[in-house]
This record gives C-alpha cells, structure tokens and sequence, in this order.
C-alpha cells in the first residue's frame, strides 16, 4: 500500500541499511473505578520511523506526518553518519516480501462498543455482588495496528495482528486497611479468551475480602512452590531478560558469564523463547527487523545453549539471527526482547512438591517482577502457607527475590501442567507494554528469599 | 482545532480540543561509546465532548482526521459517563517558567561533548565501569479550545542526562547510576558523575546484614523508590473517591511524622512537569498534601472534584490516549534539620537503601512496599562498611512514614518530579540471604 512511496523515499540515499516503518493503529479502551467509567474512548493513530546504519553508527527519526518521507531518510542517514566511526556488523537475512493478515475466533476490534461494556458490567457487578467489597478497578484495551516493513536489502513485509488485555481488581476495605486481589487475561484481540470469566471473577473479588483477615509471613528463607503463572513470571524475570543478547553483546565480563555451555540448573531444566509458538500474545511471523520468528532454547538439560537476537547483536556475537527485535511502537527503534517464554514440563506431582515441606509457601497469580540481571524480584498475587506438607492458611501477597546464580540450581521439582500466562506486558528502555506470553508447569524453589514482617 | 471544535458542536454540547505536540532529540551511548541519534517528533488530538449529558472521547494523530473523530467521540458519548464539570474559561493563568530557548539552539555536538565527558569523568574513577548515557533535549507545546470560548497554550523546554554504570567482577554486577533534569541546559556533568562516584566508593567492599529488623535511611533516590508509588496513589483524588485510599477519610487527622510536609507543585520554575495549566486548562497551583503530618489535600482533576463535590487542583493530566485522570506534577518534601553525615553516624546498625527494586509491585495501595535492596550499603557503629545484597527491605508506609528517626537537610530532585531529602525509619524489617 506505501510500497512506491517507501520506494520513492529511500532514493539517492546511501548507508550500509536503512529500513522505514509505518504503522497504523486503532485502539478501544474501557476502565472503571468503582461502578463509574473512568475511562471510555477510541484512539486512531498513523505515525512511522526511519531507522539507519551506517558504519557501526545508528540514526533514528520518528514522526507522525508521512509527508516528505524522502526528507526523514535523510535526517536519519545524517545522524547514523555523525555516530558511525567504525564497520558496520549485521547479520545478514534473506530479503522477504509478503503480507501476513490473522483472523481470530472473535474479532474484538469489530465488535460494537455495546457488546465489550456489556461482557465488562458482567464481571463488575460480580465483584461488587461479593459481601465486603470497597470497590474495583477494571481495565481493558484492545488494538489492531498493521505495520509495514521495508528495508534498503528490497525487504517489503505487511503484517496486520491485534493485542488485547483485561486486568480487573478487587478492593476490600476494613479501616485503614486495604486489601486487593487482581485477575489479568489477554489474547491475540479474540474476544472469546476473556469470556466466560465470571467464576474466576467472583474468586478473586472473594480472595480480597479473605486477605483481610490473613496475617503476614515473617520475612526469610523458604521453600515455595510456584503456580504455573508465577513460574511464567520467574522464569521470565530470573532468566528471559539475562539472554536478551543487547546486554551482553558489547559488555566482555557479561560475555564470559554467560558463555554457552555454563550450567546454570539442574538436568530437568529447560527454558525456552519464541514467537514461532503459536497463537500467543508474544508470537508474530516476522520480528521488527524483518527476521523470521524462530524457537529457541535458552537453557537445555541445565545448560546455556542459546540467546535472543537482533540482527547487530546475532552479528557481534557470531550466533544466528532469532527474531526476537521488537519495537512497542513505531516511537522507538526495535531493542532485543522476549516473546512466549516457558518452562519445559517435567514430571513431578503437585502432591510430591508440597508433601516434602515442613514450613514453606504456596505462592500463586501475580503483581509484577523486576530484574537488574544478577537479582530479581517477583511478587506472588496470592499466598497459601504450606505446613508439615499440607496446603495450610492464606497469607497476605509475598515479595520473592533471588539471584541468577544460585535459584535456578535450587529449581529441584518442575510439574507436568504447563500453562501459558497471556496476561502481562514487559517492559524495558521506556518500551511498555509489550505483548508477551510466559508459562510453566508448577516448580519448587528450595531456599527462597521472601520479604515479610 | 477550530473546525474540529465547530464540527463538534453540531452534535454536543460542550467540547474541547487538546493539541500537544514535541520533538525530542535524545543522543544515546552505549558501553562507552557514542551509539545512536534519534529525533522523535509527534503530535495528538484529543477530542472530549459532552452530549446529552454524557462524556465522548476520541484522539488521532492528525489534524486532518476530523470527521472520524467526531464520529468516535459522539459513538462513545452514548455509553459514557454523565459529566461532572464545566469546561474552564475566562480564567487567568500563572506565569510558569518552562521555556529556555538555549535548549533549542543547543547543537547536537555539544550534547555528544557532554555525554562523552560525562562518562570519562565517571571512568576516570573505575576504568573497568562499563556506561550507557542519555543526553536528551525537547520541546512539547500545548493548545486546549474548548466550546465555553476558554483557551491556552504553552511550550515548555526539556533537557535531561543521564548515566547507568555497570561493574562485574566474577559473578558480582553492582549497577550505578543518577539522572539530572530541567527546562535549561544543563552543562554541568559533575552533579550526576559526582552522585555516581560516591556510589562507586560505597560499594566498593561487601557486608552482610542477618534478617531481623533495623532502621533504615532511605537517601532521595532510595525514597523516590520505596514510598512514591502509595503515596501518589494514596493522595490521588479518583482514589479517595472511589473508597480505596487509606487516607481517604482522614483529612485533617494527623497521620504522618509531624516533621513531615509534602505538597504537589505544577509552578516550580524550570521544572520539566512544570506548566501554567493541567491538560484540561485548569490553572495550576501548588495544593498543601501533609502539613506537619496532617492530611490537607487530595490532587482532583474536573470530573472527580465534580463527583467528590470539591474544586479541581489543576492535576488533570492525560497519560497516553486515555481521558484527563489526576496525576502527581512534583512532589516536594520539606527538607529536615538532620545532616546526612549525622543521620548515619547516629545508627549503631542499620542500612542505607540507595534502590529498592520492585518495591511498589505489591499491594501499594494499602501502603505497602517490599523490594530487594540493589544498591543499598551497611552501616555499622555510625559508618557505612559496604554494599548488601540478596537482602528484601518490607514495610507499610503508614507505620514506616509515622515516626520517622530523623528528616535530612539537604533535598534533591529525583526522577524530575520528586524533591525530597532523605529520610531515616526505624525498625523496618529485613530478610537476607546474609
């Protein structure tokens, strides 16, 4: 549709790769605090970049007005020129021209305004049916964009897809003090994923009023078993993020740590990353740079086997290219990161895990995860005390943290139950949300690190 | 934007057009090394309309786009929420300096200098430090018309740097780092390479801390991370509203150190969240939050001062494309009589936490934080003895921010919206690896 006008621009303009990105969007958001709307609205929004190499150096324009596009090539061929001093090193892919359009079950992008308040005032008047509940907070967006890729190597690739995301909250109240349970969902922009959720719903908005009365670990060491989504979480805060290869491309000491062949767990332990899993909110058939989606092992039988790749990073380290460059939007240049990220299952019992623990706890759902490569933290949404090998009282919402070096070799149990979270988003270099996916099978971590009271 | 306006108006019977422009140019290095320019301009339209009572909404990215986007808006006005307020006008707005012309004429050569000398000076220190810099300089400007015949506009300069430094030996990576802003220039890199070095020097030796409880001072960084995230949803005026803010019913009851003071500022000259008016035009003002640990004030935009029967503070702002919802502008602490030297040599045990990771992904809204210590030090016999790590710093900010041990002297800008000083807690509890 822009080909001739892509075409056009890059004309006369010389540097070792240049590639333009253009990007339209529309995107329906609907939020309520309490029984108020706090937020309805439809947003259309058309805008592009320009990003060149040249010479080891980087130029980058972004804009919203397509006109004079041959001018933005220009700029950024200006800016890579004043940066690159050196040789440029990127890996080479095969030129690609196609166009890729998905169809869902149930579009939610088409569906009438009417019909998503509807589905949402269900799940709300199911919180606010629960005895003791204050409030709730409920926030859904969906968003369908299709992006167009060209790049200077005659690469012209057309991918239409769309993202939604539903995170609904319940707020108990006694006095000052305020407890909340969340519940977060997503999927490729079907509607039919967020359905039907009113059991879950109602459990949630009941687990609020029940924390209420729940007391507070004491702060220390156990050991926890994680639920399949909080296991999605940790894996990909513990371990996506350290094999994003931008971190570790130009940083030697990084380079010698995470040299192939490290182990790093036990022989049960497989990691993967890919965006050639299907049907998930972090699978695409081309990255943002044009490469093909892949599937990668990260970890295989405990051991370092592989990394996440942009075609500088893939060159630089001398790895194959991965398809794992991603921009949230055309605002920013694509950076390394994770797509659906997953624990391998194994075949351990949920029964076996617990009943080998005198006092540890069963940590469930989540609030969020952090990571600065060596630490990281992840926080349980929901907590459950296990004592001489029983499920025991629930807990208030626990802090987990732990170090890249020690707590993937204390992983000593991984579950046969794989799941697949579809309800967060990542974020890293002002890039947030990005669709992602993260899953496992239930795991037990020996020695865990839990803040408290 | 006057024929989006008239346009509208033949369906509703308010509207207003928001119209915010910028173009950013941040110079980015990477270990060390000069790596990318980028020049990022953009621009959005909001359109928000009341018709039959009932509020619509709609943004783009173009001016040309105005059929659709009256359309959206009037489709999204049937499900909409009743309208609370009057769109402001005829009101006279403050003199707010945000605009340096120095920042547009300042040359890309001058920023790569600056950045380039900021990491030698950081790595005059420790060679083997590897940094990622950011040299970036702005400018936004804003345009509200609104059907009432209320108008305002504004640009505001931006100019900020920053540095995150890395350090592995063996398999222990200490991460250092500061950030400095304004609406000038800033040609002085010895603030940041200074606050960065100091860390450097701390971290230098490892120590151990055993679980249990020991107070801790928090310096501005620390507290940037560990109490901003409840506080500002805490005093967020939608919050109370809706019954979820432990502070909700407390106006006017003293429930923090009474050393303590904190108010929101959108007038503080030459501060990059600065400006004459919030995103709905509503004049901005500085409104009182603690005095002397009592509660005096909650952040409204218009429609939740309509709902909560109270007048707007000015802090309606619009985060990405969604409506106008109260946000924080900056937030300042009243510094405090204790000198920083003298608050750490007054602890027998104790830490000091520069970051507290992940501390606000937690049940925030009671209070809460918990987070892992990634650049925090301990202080043993009233001297800092060295970096902890794998250690989880917990507390709940109405316990922790009650009575306090001692309020600094010296307050600092973090993040560009938060002053503050640093604050010493008692008795907070701490799980650690040892």
């Amino acid at each position: 549709m822009y080909r001739d006008q892509i075409v056009e621009a890059l004309r006369g303009h010389e540097a070792d790769y240049i590639e333009v990105r253009l990007e339209e969007s529309e995107a329906c958001i609907i939020q309520y605090r309490g029984r108020e709307l706090e937020d309805l609205s439809r947003s259309t929004s058309l805008g592009g970049n320009v990003r060149v190499l040249a010479k080891g150096g980087w130029g980058f324009v972004s804009f919203n007005d397509l006109r004079n596009l041959g001018d933005k090539v220009g700029l950024a061929v200006k800016q890579a020129r004043l940066v690159g001093k050196d040789v440029s090193r990127f890996a080479p892919v095969a030129q690609i021209v196609d166009s890729v359009e998905e169809v869902v079950a149930k579009d939610a992008s088409s569906l009438a305004l009417a019909e998503k308040k509807s589905l949402l005032d269900e799940y709300n008047e199911v919180i606010w049916s629960v005895p003791k509940i204050e409030t709730s907070i409920i926030a859904y967006r969906d968003k369908w964009r299709r992006i167009t890729f060209a790049n200077s190597e005659g690469s012209y690739i057309e991918q239409k897809n769309a993202d939604l995301s539903l995170r609904m909250v319940a707020v108990a109240r006694d006095g000052g003090d305020v407890q909340q349970a969340g519940l977060s969902e997503g999927s490729r922009g079907d509607f039919t994923q967020i359905e039907g959720l009113h059991q879950k719903v109602r459990e949630t908005a009941q687990r609020a009023v029940e924390l209420l009365a729940a007391p507070q670990v004491k702060g220390g060491e156990y050991w926890v078993v994680l639920d399949p989504v909080l296991a999605g979480v940790f894996v990909h805060e513990a371990f996506g993020h350290l094999s994003e290869a931008d971190f570790t491309y130009e940083n030697e000491r990084l380079r010698e740590i995470m040299v192939l062949g490290r182990r790093f767990g036990g022989e049960h332990l497989n990691i993967v990353d890919g965006a050639a899993v299907p049907d998930l909110r972090g699978s695409y058939k081309y990255d943002d740079e044009g490469v093909p989606a892949s599937k990668t092992y990260l970890i295989r039988e405990g051991v370092l086997v592989g990394r996440l790749h942009s075609r500088e990073t893939a060159a630089k380290m001398g790895e194959p290219t991965t398809g794992n460059a991603r921009a949230v939007n055309y605002r920013y240049p694509p950076i390394v990161r994770m797509t659906n990220t997953f624990i391998e299952p194994q075949r351990a019992s949920f029964e076996e895990m617990i009943g080998g623990i005198k006092e540890g706890i069963y940590v469930k759902n989540w609030y969020g995860g952090t990571t600065s490569m060596e630490m990281f933290t992840f926080s349980a949404g929901e907590a459950h005390m296990i004592r001489q090998g029983k499920l025991a009282e629930l807990v208030r919402p626990v802090v987990l943290t732990g170090n890249i070096f020690t707590t993937l070799k204390n992983i000593d149990a991984i579950g046969s139950d794989l799941e697949m979270n579809q309800g967060g988003g990542c974020g890293k270099g002002g890039q947030y949300p990005l669709p992602v996916s993260n899953g496992s099978p239930h795991i037990r971590i020996q020695h865990c690190l839990v803040g408290g009271k | 934007m006057e024929e989006i306006l008239s346009l509208a108006r033949k369906s509703a019977q308010e509207a207003e057009v928001f119209l915010t422009s910028f173009e950013e140019t941040p110079v980015v290095f990477e270990a060390n090394r000069l790596k990318q320019l980028q020049t990022r301009q953009g621009i959005l339209v909001a359109l928000r309309i009341v018709r039959e009572g009932r509020i619509g909404f709609s943004t783009t990215t173009s001016l040309d786009d105005r059929v659709s986007l009256v359309d959206r808006a009037i489709e999204v006005s049937q499900f909409g929420t009743p309208a609370r307020f009057e769109l402001p006008y005829q009101l006279t707005y403050p003199q707010v300096e945000i605009y340096d012309p120095g920042v547009e004429t300042l040359s890309i050569e001058q920023m790569i200098d600056l950045g380039e000398s900021l990491i030698a000076k950081v790595r005059g220190h420790t060679p083997a430090l590897l940094c990622d810099a950011r040299i970036t300089k702005g400018l936004v400007s804003v345009h509200i018309l609104n059907s009432r015949g209320g108008e305002v506009s504004y640009r505001r300069s931006f100019f900020g740097i920053g540095l995150e430094g890395n350090l592995i030996q063996d398999t222990d990576m200490l991460f250092v780092g500061d950030s400095d802003s304004s609406c000038h220039p800033i040609g002085d890199i010895d603030k940041v390479a200074s606050s960065v070095i100091n860390q450097l020097e701390l971290a230098r030796r490892q120590a151990s801390v055993s679980s249990g409880r020991l107070p801790v001072v928090f310096t501005p960084r620390g507290v940037a991370s560990a109490f901003i995230a409840p506080l500002a949803l805490a005093f967020n005026g939608r919050v109370v509203w809706q019954g979820a803010s432990p502070l909700g019913d407390k106006l006017g009851e003293r429930v923090f150190d009474e050393r303590l003071s904190l108010w929101d500022d959108a007038t503080a000259t030459y501060r990059p969240r600065s400006r004459p008016c919030d995103d709905e035009g509503v004049p901005s003002q500085s409104t009182p939050l603690i005095e002397h640990g009592v509660v005096k004030g909650f952040l409204y935009d218009l429609q939740t001062a309509g709902l909560a029967g109270v007048q707007s503070t000015g802090n309606g702002d619009r985060v990405g494309e969604g409506l106008p919802t109260p946000s924080i502008s900056s937030l300042i602490f009243k510094a405090g009589a204790v000198s920083f030297e003298d608050m750490v040599g007054d602890l027998r045990e104790g830490l000091v936490v520069e970051q507290l990771m992940g501390a606000g992904q937690t049940n925030v809204l009671g209070g809460e934080f918990s987070g892992n210590v990634l650049l925090g030090y301990k202080v043993e016999k009233g001297g800092i003895v060295g970096r902890v790590k794998d250690t989880v710093v917990s507390g709940n900010i109405y316990q922790v921010l009650n009575k306090l041990v001692g309020i600094g002297q010296e307050a600092a800008w973090v993040e560009g919206a938060i002053f503050t000083p640093a604050l010493c807690c008692s008795n907070l509890t701490i799980a650690s690896k040892g």
